[in-house]
């Protein structure tokens, strides 16, 4: 198992690196210029000056380069230099947003927070709810409770986000006004009252992002219990004598839930990518909302350095997925 | 339609403001005001952004000598007085302007401003490794020197009758020489902490800052006024969308000002029967136009002739198709529909400051189809027989361009339907606004290489003078091969009349002659119809009811005058 893990994990850096190279190609290639969104009024000369002050005079190869040494070597140094407080910081260049003029880095270690706490609770959120719906779902399958909870999973699972987003808004901020339709990152949690605020600002985020979670991952849980549930094993274990409970609560979940680990953890990638429309919509200031405002304006090293971590996290994940399915399930052996 | 325009009541409010303000208003007294940008800001320093949004929020903090206030008249504001050709502060010969700063201005850290900063602050943007945006301000400038620790001369290499554009307006600020001088040239960017929270004269200092995201300040102790500014702090919220900024001043309330609601008029509207803000509205230089191309763009031509003047257009050339085209436009519908209340049909090709707006071609603005068809008639374009004109051969079909956008392409519909009731066929296109704006000379999609008929964009210059607005229609600037398709004659026109009478605008000190000139330019231009002038578009915001003082102000930073506003008390 471990020398699997190794040999996964070694030929991954290949593939990381594979894609990268596309990433900063497809981009070099892609019609867009950085001055493109500033306004008229600044003549073309200027911006001709400041396309070369952006470093884009150099050939495409030595822009790569540079770029991925930075990737790899300069901004983890500063981000670990940053988090442990240690005088490790290499000097030099480091990967210059063109927006911001800023390290991309420093962007980066700021916006992860929020992404996390609000995409990462409604991933939460959707699993928690998700698989007991799953669970019930099945068991007593087409019962009221089944086809309610296909009929809230099927609206989840169509309609999208945005139009949630704004719905939930409309009603719970401007009709209700029960919370904020702007999300404020300032804020900060020190007491009871701050935390209730900050309970309120992130609600219906959240719910919108659970809501949109516990459909899909509801479908996958029914659909595995169901399986498992017309299985030899169940009637032998019912044969036994042993009780309801017991049956579906140990034997069948237990193994229901292998797929759907798996299914969870490749998902959590899309923790880290935010939900780009959900995170626009409520202005939570997260990766997601930094994404998609720097490829409006092409500031192509922001796109690149998001991409390129997006690309390592499906990696790792979907190897740690194989991995967990070999843990959970002893009949998958890969050596 | 019941929409407060802030044009007419501007007036009022400045009447009013003073009285109701001199009450018993301090520094800080009025508390916390949220603003949200849903562009959010990416720096505090304007000279490396170029976007209207980081220089009005720059503004808050680093200020100019003088600037312009809501009326376009040039005001004094780090200076005791505008230097004039009577006063002696302008050069008889044109070549140089001396500047007086204020006695006794400090810097937000208590340090003095002097001379040798406003000198430092053009070497900053000067520098040729810094790719500064605003480096056209000190186009033209043979250097600038300190006499003494008060006074800076501005050295022209050349007779300039409007020295007013170094060191004035949002986009020409006077930054701290201490805090920036390891920041020249190739290393802007890399002084992240002092372009995120510049020391400045302005009534605010950044606390903290966040790129895309969200900036805090706090009323800068050492302003010079000691009894502002009102607010104590502010939040300067950015992201989200127009819609969501919209709705937070108008429906929740949970913000006081929100910037640039280029929104659907309906939306607006609805919007504001909420009641708890108010849209302001005021018109600058922004026009939405559409160019029609004087040269050929035909693929046959070779790469290097295609769009040039080598070639001039089969059909537009004919001055007759151009006016028939102009003609046949309703361009009060298409404001209304595009625009409601933020815009205002036009005709002239300047259309503001007020005073230099033509009033000499409004008969553009009602729909004159029977024209336009006798117009075609008499250019010898026939109707074949599925409405569409021919001539020798040849079918009346034009490529309409213009960029993605909602309101560009209704336009473009109703455009489209109103030629071919004059029996004009288009095809339209959109194009990404990033790859349309762009200024890359591999693309053919720019609106710079126009290798189409007809384009429609919208465009503005900065500041009060249109002569460099004017002048990018003189011949031989237009964008061509050998110039890397750099150049802003986009429609490739060229008259000689046009380019002396622009030569004697340049030369010109009087105001009053200047003015003349720029409505005989606009005249001679938009009567050519080169260009069709369609919809004068404002400058929209929105603030909510219970903030005082603001002045919307076209010509400069809409925060020009942050000092002053304040919470009305109940």
């Amino acid at each position: 198992m471990l020398s699997y893990t190794l040999r996964r994990l070694a030929f991954a850096i290949p593939t990381v690196l594979v894609i990268s190279l596309i990433v900063f190609l497809m981009l070099d290639m892609a019609p867009g210029d950085p001055t493109g969104s500033l306004p008229l009024t600044i003549p073309l000369e200027v911006r001709e000056q400041i396309r070369q002050s952006l470093g884009l005079g150099d050939p495409v190869m030595v822009r790569y380069f540079k770029w991925l040494y930075m990737m790899c070597f300069i901004e983890p140094m500063h981000i670990l230099a940053g988090v442990t407080g240690w005088d490790i910081a290499p000097d030099g260049p480091r990967i210059l947003s063109w927006q911001t003029r800023s390290p991309v880095g420093d962007i980066l270690v700021q916006r992860v927070p929020q992404t996390l706490w609000v995409v990462g609770m409604g991933y939460l959120f959707g699993i928690l709810i998700a698989l007991p719906i799953g669970v019930i779902s099945a068991y007593r399958q087409y019962s009221w409770f089944d086809q309610v909870g296909t009929f809230v999973s099927m609206i989840g699972f169509s309609v999208p986000t945005f139009f949630t987003g704004v719905v939930f808004i409309l009603v719970f901020s401007v009709w209700l006004g029960w919370f904020p339709s702007m999300y404020d990152t300032t804020h900060n949690v020190t007491n009871w009252d701050s935390f209730l605020f900050q309970v309120r600002q992130i609600a219906m985020p959240v719910a919108v992002l659970a809501l949109f979670n516990a459909s899909q991952i509801s479908r996958f849980m029914r659909a595995s219990m169901l399986d498992n549930l017309n299985q030899d094993y169940v009637r032998t274990a019912r044969a036994k004598g042993l009780g309801e409970k017991t049956v579906v609560l140990v034997h069948v979940l237990r193994n229901s839930m292998i797929p759907v680990v798996t299914v969870i953890a490749i998902g959590i990638p899309t923790v880290f990518t935010g939900a780009i429309i959900t995170e626009q919509i409520f202005r939570v200031n997260g990766l997601g909302d930094a994404l998609i405002r720097a490829i409006y304006v092409s500031d192509w090293p922001m796109v690149q350095t998001i991409t390129f971590i997006f690309a390592i996290l499906i990696v790792l994940f979907n190897l740690i997925a194989d991995v967990l399915y070999g843990i959970l399930d002893p009949r998958i052996r890969y050596d | 339609m019941k929409t407060r325009v802030a044009l007419l009541g501007t007036a009022a409010a400045i009447v009013m403001a003073p009285a109701m303000a001199l009450a018993d208003r301090e520094r800080g007294s009025s508390g916390h005001l949220n603003i949200i940008y849903w562009q959010a800001v990416s720096t505090m320093n304007p000279y490396l952004s170029g976007g209207t949004k980081e220089m009005n929020a720059a503004s808050v903090v680093l200020e100019p000598l003088a600037r312009f206030d809501n009326l376009g008249e040039l005001t004094p504001w780090l200076v005791d007085e505008i230097p004039t050709l009577d006063n002696g502060g302008v050069a008889e010969d044109l070549k140089s302007i001396t500047w007086t700063l204020t006695e006794g201005l400090l810097w937000s850290d208590g340090s003095p401003v002097t001379s040798a900063d406003v000198v430092f602050s053009y070497e900053y943007c000067t520098h040729p490794e810094g790719g500064c945006s605003y480096r056209d301000r000190f186009a033209g400038i043979d250097r600038v020197e300190a006499v003494d620790d008060l006074t800076v001369t501005v050295y022209f290499e050349d007779v300039t009758p409007n020295p007013y554009l170094p060191f004035v307006g949002a986009g020409s600020v006077i930054i701290q020489q201490e805090q920036f001088q390891d920041c020249l040239g190739a290393r802007a960017p890399e002084c992240t902490d002092a372009n995120f929270a510049p020391i400045g004269t302005g009534p605010y200092v950044v606390s903290s800052f966040r790129p895309n995201d969200v900036i805090e300040f706090v009323a800068n102790e050492n302003y010079r006024v000691p009894t502002q500014p009102y607010f104590e702090t502010i939040t300067w919220a950015g992201g989200g969308d127009a819609n969501g900024a919209a709705r937070a001043v108008f429906q929740t309330g949970e913000m006081d000002y929100a910037w640039n609601l280029q929104l659907a008029p309906e939306v607006i509207e609805q919007m504001e029967a909420g009641g708890m803000g108010e849209l302001l509205v005021d018109f600058g230089p922004l026009m939405e136009r559409i160019e029609l191309n004087f040269t050929d763009v035909s693929p046959d031509l070779p790469p290097d002739e295609r769009g040039t003047r080598a070639h001039p257009h089969p059909i537009l050339s004919d001055i007759r198709v151009r006016e028939a085209l102009s003609r046949a436009i309703d361009r009060e519908l298409l404001t209304e529909i595009g625009f409601g209340p933020m815009g205002m049909a036009t005709c002239n090709f300047i259309v503001a400051p007020p005073a230099m707006a033509s009033p000499n071609n409004d008969n553009c603005l009602v729909q004159d189809i029977d024209r336009a068809n006798e117009l075609l008639d008499e250019a010898g374009w026939e109707r074949g027989p599925d409405g569409i004109r021919v001539k020798d051969g040849e079918r009346l079909e034009l490529l309409f361009q213009t960029s993605t956008n909602a309101v560009r392409q209704d336009f473009q519909a109703l455009i489209q339907a109103d030629w071919r009731e004059i029996g004009v066929e288009t095809r339209l296109r959109n194009i990404d606004a990033g790859v349309f704006f762009g200024s890359d000379p591999g693309s053919n999609d720019t609106y710079l290489k126009f290798f189409a008929d007809a384009q429609m964009y919208a465009s503005l210059f900065e500041g009060t003078d249109p002569t460099p607005h004017l002048e990018q229609r003189r011949c031989g600037r237009e964008p061509q091969p050998s110039t890397q398709w750099q150049g802003q004659n986009i429609n490739r026109y060229c008259n000689e009349e046009y380019d002396e009478l622009w030569a004697e605008l340049n030369r010109e000190p009087d105001p009053d002659r200047r003015q003349e000139l720029v409505i005989a330019l606009n005249d001679m231009f938009v009567q050519d119809y080169a260009h069709l002038p369609l919809v004068a578009r404002g400058r929209v915001s929105a603030a909510s009811t219970t903030v005082g003082g603001i002045v919307m102000n076209v010509w400069d930073s809409e925060h020009w005058n942050q000092a002053e506003w304040y919470r009305i008390e109940e």
